[in-house]
């Protein structure tokens, strides 16, 4: 088992065209640098020096990680981890 | 309180608030639905509208014969229309192409001029063309819901204090994601008034093309947005919204729009965890409108997956 994590059109470049990929770590942060072995670069689009990208939305089954623990959220196997753009409502 | 108006903008807000005595869990964990669909033009952003287009003229930006421009997905288009018919101003809506016939076909009814944004990038596109036309038409008026404060202000000053007159008791406040106006101003008035009120946003989450920005940076959170009023934010999948504004329909009567599918699922979720803690809840959700204007999207009919198929690429919110 790992974590799921769903990709959005506009960085699968950085997948090879994949929707989904698979990786590990405890928290989302240690996820992110465990994607980013396979697909140098996506940690970069998701995360600056001060966190979260402010157009980035990532969420842990559904919930937005802002209000869980933003990079520190626990993460573990079975879990889906959902990146997408930010946009207008309305 | 009196049931007579002078107009028929008078008569705005005011609106029920009903128990769901079938989708409850539990006679401790309640779900009451607000029923903003019996509004003048029959959604929740009659309130934004008006209150917009009343500072306006407060301050002096928005005089007689004036026109007035807005990006829109579809339902403050509408209430701008009606409101702009009646007191006179021309409308120009910018909207992404991809929402339903019948919001194009009741903002023509009121008069409004409609400039359509591509479905790629949906109301994202249509915030950066509104910015264009602004800046090249310096004598309209942009009310720009996403950053007028005004948006907000409506419902700290009507739908806050409604919901809360109707339901002290009230522990949970949940509504959809969109401009944030109904968030920020109902979550900034309950967390005044009662402690320990949880605000909690559901966001919809549409099909690919939607988020087909061409970069990441291109992305767009409101103005109007403060992380700290909501006590979290769930995304919606189209299927789950779709499925619960079925059962809205089915098991309590209530003919919603898709978005309030998307509220009254998140809704469920936060009972769930109030049962499942042994804790009492008195949950208010926001209709934000009635199904109507979503009849010819299928999503009421057929099985789930065909429903969910033809949604695909829409702007359902």
């Amino acid at each position: 088992m790992a974590i799921e994590v769903r990709i959005p059109t506009i960085l699968r470049n950085l997948t090879d065209g994949e929707k989904t990929v698979e990786g590990k770590g405890a928290t989302l942060d240690a996820l992110f640098s465990d994607l980013d072995v396979r697909h140098p670069g996506l940690r970069d689009r998701l995360v600056d020096d001060k966190g979260l990208r402010r157009f980035v939305n990532i969420y842990l089954n559904d919930e937005d990680v802002r209000f869980l623990g933003g990079l520190e959220t626990q993460v573990s196997d079975g879990d889906t981890v959902t990146v997408l753009p930010a946009v207008a409502g309305g | 309180m009196t049931l007579r108006f002078d107009s028929l903008l008078d008569s705005l807000g005011g609106t029920p608030l009903v128990g769901l005595p079938k989708l409850s869990p539990t006679a401790d964990v309640r779900l009451w639905a607000k029923l903003e669909d019996r509004n003048p033009t029959g959604s929740v952003k009659d309130r934004p509208a008006l209150w917009m287009i009343q500072r306006a003229e407060k301050d002096g930006v928005l005089t007689p014969g004036c026109t007035i421009l807005e990006p829109t997905s579809g339902n403050t288009g509408i209430s701008l229309a009606m409101a702009a018919k009646l007191k006179g101003y021309g409308l120009v809506c910018v909207m992404p192409e991809n929402t339903s016939i019948e919001r194009r076909q009741l903002l023509e009814m009121w008069g409004a001029e409609i400039i359509y944004s591509p479905a790629a990038g949906g109301s994202n596109e249509a915030v950066r063309r509104a910015k264009e036309l602004a800046a090249r038409n310096p004598d309209w008026v942009m009310l720009y819901q996403y950053g007028n404060e005004a948006n907000a202000l409506a419902h700290y000053e009507t739908t806050g204090p409604e919901i809360l007159a109707d339901l002290p008791s009230i522990t949970h406040f949940v509504a959809g994601l969109g401009t944030t106006g109904t968030l920020m101003g109902v979550g900034r008035y309950l967390r005044e008034q009662v402690p320990g009120v949880q605000i909690v946003a559901a966001e919809p989450r549409y099909g690919e093309l939607v988020y087909g920005l061409r970069n990441i940076d291109e992305g767009f959170v409101p103005e109007l947005y403060d992380e700290s009023v909501l006590t979290t934010r769930f995304s919606v999948p189209s299927r789950a919204a779709l499925r619960r504004t079925r059962e809205l329909l089915q098991q309590e009567g209530i003919f919603a729009g898709i978005s309030t599918g998307g509220v009254l699922h998140a809704a469920l979720g936060v009972a769930a965890k109030a049962v499942k803690a042994g804790q009492r809840a008195d949950i208010a959700f926001i209709v934000a409108d009635g199904g109507w204007k979503y009849l010819s999207t299928g999503a009421y009919g057929g099985t789930l997956d065909e429903a969910e198929a033809r949604l695909e690429g829409q702007l359902w919110a």
